[in-house]
Formats: structure tokens, C-alpha cells, sequence
């Protein structure tokens, strides 16, 4: 059992730590500086998440290992988030989307698992959802803003959806361990999870008078640590100086 | 008289009543508001001074920020997004009370980019390694705040207030900066060295944050006047080495100036020669980094000018509909 929460911890950790990665790279480089803060305090929350995530995922490891350990010293390969996190940052179209994607799905998940069985992963999520629950009203309102305003605005919304799209699929993605836990009651039921998710994200688009595309590829492997090439980039980057100066104190 | 020469907005001579008025509401200690007569050249040298440190609030968010995807924990890379999204909040608040002035926000960025308007020189050198990222904390925060703390009574109230609210997150600032540096001071030999090299990168520079020396400042005396200034660009400096000096002995790490020593009778560090050629050079413009921080601030605002314009139409079009 512990085997199978340490993998969940780790989806979610590093869930929250690419897109931390991500949005970060935002800041100093915002389209203004309301936003550069508004961004970078998103940033911040995840990577707090993520840092809770990594810490009880150390925790129950039967390796002794630290959560800077487990952020930064492990490959692509063991690294779970699904595809979607660690793409490039892109326009402030791409971001706000994706950044959309994402807390409308954590928003869900941590309501669901307040209700966890484990109680650790309970704490976390009531924790974070304070802190999603704004995210999300964020990023919808520029979403909105975005996509119903000038004409250049709405297109590159809808160039963002065309990306994205087939991407979100992968955030409900399960494999035998985390049908465990669904048994248990450690997490919730991701397929009706998904529903959900779907029924607000398409309220959203229509609002937004978006069109989703009806072809792309779609993205699977995270879970399995089967990633694209912008993740081994991302980890080259953060990971550096805990590579090149093994051991070391900081 | 200190009232000679000062000229109101279309260039005639300030009213002698009310410069007598309000040197002695200044001399009483009273603020200014926003709403009170000021001469022009008051309102005009706040501006430049206000705008100058807000600018620097912004263009100094890039050399820390060149570290924060690399940062090397968790905690780190918390400590630095906070702290150099703490900046961008400076800024912000320093620019809202730069407004107050009679300039816009808009106004002030375009003084930034077209090279107008100035930003503080430290931040024209490179920060190539994370070492970099505790000597910032610990000496450039540390000089901000010996001439920030002053500046919590300046006489213009806006501008003294926020500096209230900055010197206290400064002060974390520098802390954090500072055990940046404990800890690799007394880590490996590689880490030593990297804080001894970013000591050396940034003492210089950092000496240099306090300004001309006061023979060449040309804005001093007419500042402490008005109490904009509380002490002079040298005097601040020597506070400055004075507080560092023990700071370094601590870490064990060495100031690179072979002049530096104690002076008993002064009751001070003496210390070496500023090159004053480098500061001019690089206010010029001619500093290691200015192209690529103007650049980078630049990028910032032509790609982001499609979305101001789109908030601007979002909201507009909802108060149509409303």
C-alpha cells in the first residue's frame, strides 16, 4: 500500500512542481506588473504544494530520501506528472489556458480528497484548496478576458486550445496502483472526476466561444515516466546545481 | 537664500511666500501630501528619485531571477520566487505613489525603455553563479536598506510610507541573503569559493550603489534641504563598510580591497578608491548587462502590449453591457 501512495504523492508532487516550474518563468517577464505578481503567486503556492507532497511522499519511501532529494535527483524517467505540466511556457495565451486546465482539475481533486482515507494526503488537500480555489477564479476570468475581447486575443486562445487540448485527458490517467487506492477510497473515482472536469471546462469554452478541435494527439506515459523532450530540459536546468555539486548543503 | 533659481512649471520664479511656507512645514518635520503646493523642482526631483527606485525595483527582479528555475531546494526556490516577487510588489507600490506626482505609470515605463530615465547600476552585472544570489541579499539589500531607511522620513508622505512597508521585507532580504552566503562559506571548497568570487564580483559595485561621491553630487545639498536626503552619499557609504567589514570576518570570506583597514582615530573602516570610470561607464550604458536588462524589460512589454489591450477592451466592453 505505502508503494502505491508514494507513486500518488509523486504524480502530484511533480504535477505541481512543473507547472510551478513553468508559471516561475513568468516572473520578471510578466505582461504587467499586476500580473508578474499575480503569476509568480501562483508559482509559489504549487511549488509549497508540491514541497508538502514531496515531504510525506519521503516519508512513507522505504529509501532514505529527502523531498529535495526526490525534486531533484531523480530522472525523466522517474518523473510522473502527465505531459501537459512540463510543456514550454508559450504565449500568455498558452499559460493562462493551461494554467485554466490545471486548477479547474486540481480544484476537484483536492475537494474530492479532502475526503481521503489517508488521512496525510486529507490534510494536504485541505490545505491547498484555499489556495486553488482562487487560482481557478484567476485564471477563468482571464480566460474570458482573453478569449472575448480584440480579435488577436481570441485567436491565439484558440491556437492555445488546439495545443492543449488533447493533452488534458492525460491529468485522469490511472494505471493498476492508483486503482487501488480509487478501491480504497485514498482518491477518488478519476473517470467520474473527469466528468466533472469536462461538464466545467466546456461551460467555460462555450462561454469563451471557443471550438474544440476534434483531432490531435493524444498524450499518455507520465504516469509510467514516459515523457516528451521538454522534460529532460526542464530537469537539466532545475537540477543543476544539486548534479554538478553532488552532496552539498545549501 | 535657498529659493533662488527655483522655477515654478512655465519657467517663472517660485512664489516667496509660499517657498517660505513650505520649507518650513518641511524644516517642522510635517509631510507633504499629495494635494499641498510644492515648488516644481521639489515635485520634479522626487519623480526622477521616485521613478529611478522604482525602475530599479523592476529591472532588478532579472539578475535574481536569472536563478530562480536553478534554484538548488525547495525551500531556496520558495525563498527566491517570494523575494523577487516581493520587488515587483515595490515596485508597484513606488510607482503608485510616483503617480501621485502628476506621471503616469505608462509614462514612467517609457522613460525606462527608451533610456530616459535611470535605474540602479548594480543591476548591470551578471549573476553567473547561485552565490551570486546570497551576495545580492546580503550587499545589495544591505546597501538599500542603509539608504532606504532614511528615506522612511522623507518629507514626502507617500514616498515615506512606502518605504516603511519595503525596509521591513528588505531586512528579510538581506537575511536570507546572508545565510545564502553562511552556508556556503562553510560548505565544500567549491562552495567557498563561489561566495569568495561573488564577493568579489559584487563589493565594488555595491559600494558604488550609494552614488557619486558628495564633491560630484550634483542633486545633495538642494535634497537634504527639502529632506528627501537625510545624509549624504558618503556618509551612508561609510555606515555601509563599517556594518560589512565584521559581516565578512564572520563568513571568513575577504572584501577585495587591499586598502581597507581600521582607522582608530576615525572610528571607521578607511577603504580604497571607488573606480569612478566603471560607474560612469556604466550609467552611460556601457556596463556588462544594460543591453540585454533594457532588452529583456522591453520583450516584457511588447509581448504583453496584446494583453493590457485586451483587458482594456474586456472592460470595456462590460461596462457597455452594464
Amino acid at each position: 500500500m505505502n508503494k502505491a501512495i508514494e507513486h500518488y504523492l509523486l504524480r502530484l508532487a511533480d504535477t505541481a512542481l512543473t507547472q510551478s516550474q513553468r508559471i516561475a518563468e513568468w516572473c520578471g517577464h510578466g505582461p504587467f506588473l499586476e500580473e508578474d505578481i499575480a503569476l509568480t503567486n501562483v508559482a509559489l503556492d504549487l511549488l509549497g504544494h508540491a514541497k508538502l507532497l514531496y515531504e510525506q511522499a519521503a516519508e512513507v519511501s522505504e529509501q532514505d530520501v529527502s523531498a529535495d532529494d526526490l525534486a531533484f535527483l531523480r530522472d525523466v524517467d522517474a518523473f510522473k506528472n502527465p505531459i501537459l505540466t512540463e510543456l514550454p511556457r508559450g504565449d500568455f495565451a498558452f499559460t493562462t489556458l493551461k494554467q485554466y486546465f490545471v486548477d479547474q482539475f486540481n480544484v476537484l481533486l483536492y475537494q474530492a480528497l479532502m475526503d481521503s482515507q489517508y488521512q496525510p494526503l486529507s490534510d494536504i488537500a485541505t490545505k491547498a484548496l484555499k489556495e486553488v480555489r482562487y487560482h481557478l477564479t484567476r485564471s477563468r476570468d482571464w480566460c474570458l478576458r482573453l478569449s472575448l475581447s480584440t480579435d488577436e486575443a481570441k485567436q491565439k486562445m484558440q491556437a492555445a486550445l488546439d495545443d492543449l487540448y488533447f493533452y488534458t485527458p492525460e491529468l485522469f490517467e490511472t494505471d493498476d496502483q492508483l486503482n487501488q487506492l480509487m478501491a480504497e477510497s485514498i482518491i477518488p473515482d478519476m473517470s467520474a472526476l473527469h466528468n466533472q472536469w469536462q461538464q466545467q471546462v466546456d461551460e467555460l469554452l462555450n462561454k469563451c466561444q471557443l471550438k474544440t478541435p476534434t483531432s490531435g494527439w493524444l498524450a499518455t506515459g507520465g504516469l509510467r515516466g514516459e515523457h516528451s523532450e521538454h522534460l529532460g530540459y526542464m530537469l537539466a536546468d532545475m537540477q543543476f546545481l544539486q548534479r554538478a555539486y553532488p552532496g552539498c548543503e545549501w | 537664500m535657498y529659493s533662488q533659481g527655483l522655477q515654478d512649471a512655465k519657467g517663472g520664479p517660485e512664489p516667496e511666500g509660499l517657498l517660505k511656507a513650505f520649507q518650513k512645514r518641511i524644516d517642522n518635520e510635517e509631510k507633504i501630501e499629495p494635494r499641498d503646493w510644492m515648488p516644481e523642482a521639489y515635485r520634479k526631483t522626487l519623480i526622477r528619485q521616485m521613478s529611478q527606485h522604482a525602475h530599479s525595483e523592476i529591472v532588478g527582479q532579472l539578475p535574481e531571477g536569472n536563478w530562480i528555475t536553478r534554484a538548488p531546494t525547495l525551500k531556496r526556490k520558495m525563498i527566491l520566487l517570494a523575494k523577487v516577487q516581493d520587488e515587483a510588489g515595490h515596485g508597484l507600490y513606488i510607482y503608485s505613489a510616483t503617480e501621485t506626482l502628476g506621471i503616469t505609470r505608462d509614462e514612467m515605463t517609457r522613460q525606462l525603455l527608451s533610456g530616459e530615465a535611470k535605474y540602479s547600476s548594480i543591476f548591470n552585472y551578471p549573476t553567473p553563479s547561485w552565490a551570486d544570489m546570497g551576495a545580492i541579499g546580503w550587499l545589495v539589500d544591505g546597501a538599500a536598506i542603509m539608504n532606504q531607511v532614511p528615506l522612511c522620513r522623507a518629507s514626502y508622505g507617500p514616498y515615506a510610507r512606502s518605504m516603511i512597508r519595503i525596509c521591513k521585507e528588505e531586512s528579510f532580504h538581506q537575511r536570507q541573503g546572508y545565510d545564502i552566503m553562511t552556508v556556503l562559506a562553510r560548505g565544500t571548497a567549491a562552495q567557498k569559493k563561489m561566495a569568495q568570487d561573488a564577493l568579489n564580483r559584487t563589493w565594488w559595485p555595491a559600494l558604488m550603489m550609494f552614488g557619486p561621491s558628495d564633491k560630484d553630487s550634483k542633486h545633495s545639498a538642494q535634497s537634504m534641504q527639502w529632506k528627501i536626503k537625510r545624509f549624504t552619499n558618503d556618509d551612508l557609504r561609510q555606515k555601509f563598510v563599517d556594518a560589512t567589514v565584521p559581516q565578512a570576518e564572520h563568513l571568513g570570506l575577504t572584501i577585495p580591497d587591499k586598502d581597507l583597514k581600521w582607522n582608530e582615530d576615525r572610528g571607521h573602516y578607511d577603504f580604497g578608491e571607488i573606480d569612478w570610470q566603471e560607474f560612469m561607464e556604466v550609467i552611460k550604458g556601457n556596463g556588462p548587462c544594460n543591453k540585454q536588462r533594457l532588452r529583456a524589460r522591453q520583450k516584457a512589454h511588447d509581448e504583453g502590449e496584446w494583453v493590457r489591450k485586451a483587458a482594456e477592451v474586456y472592460q470595456q466592453k462590460q461596462q457597455d453591457a452594464a
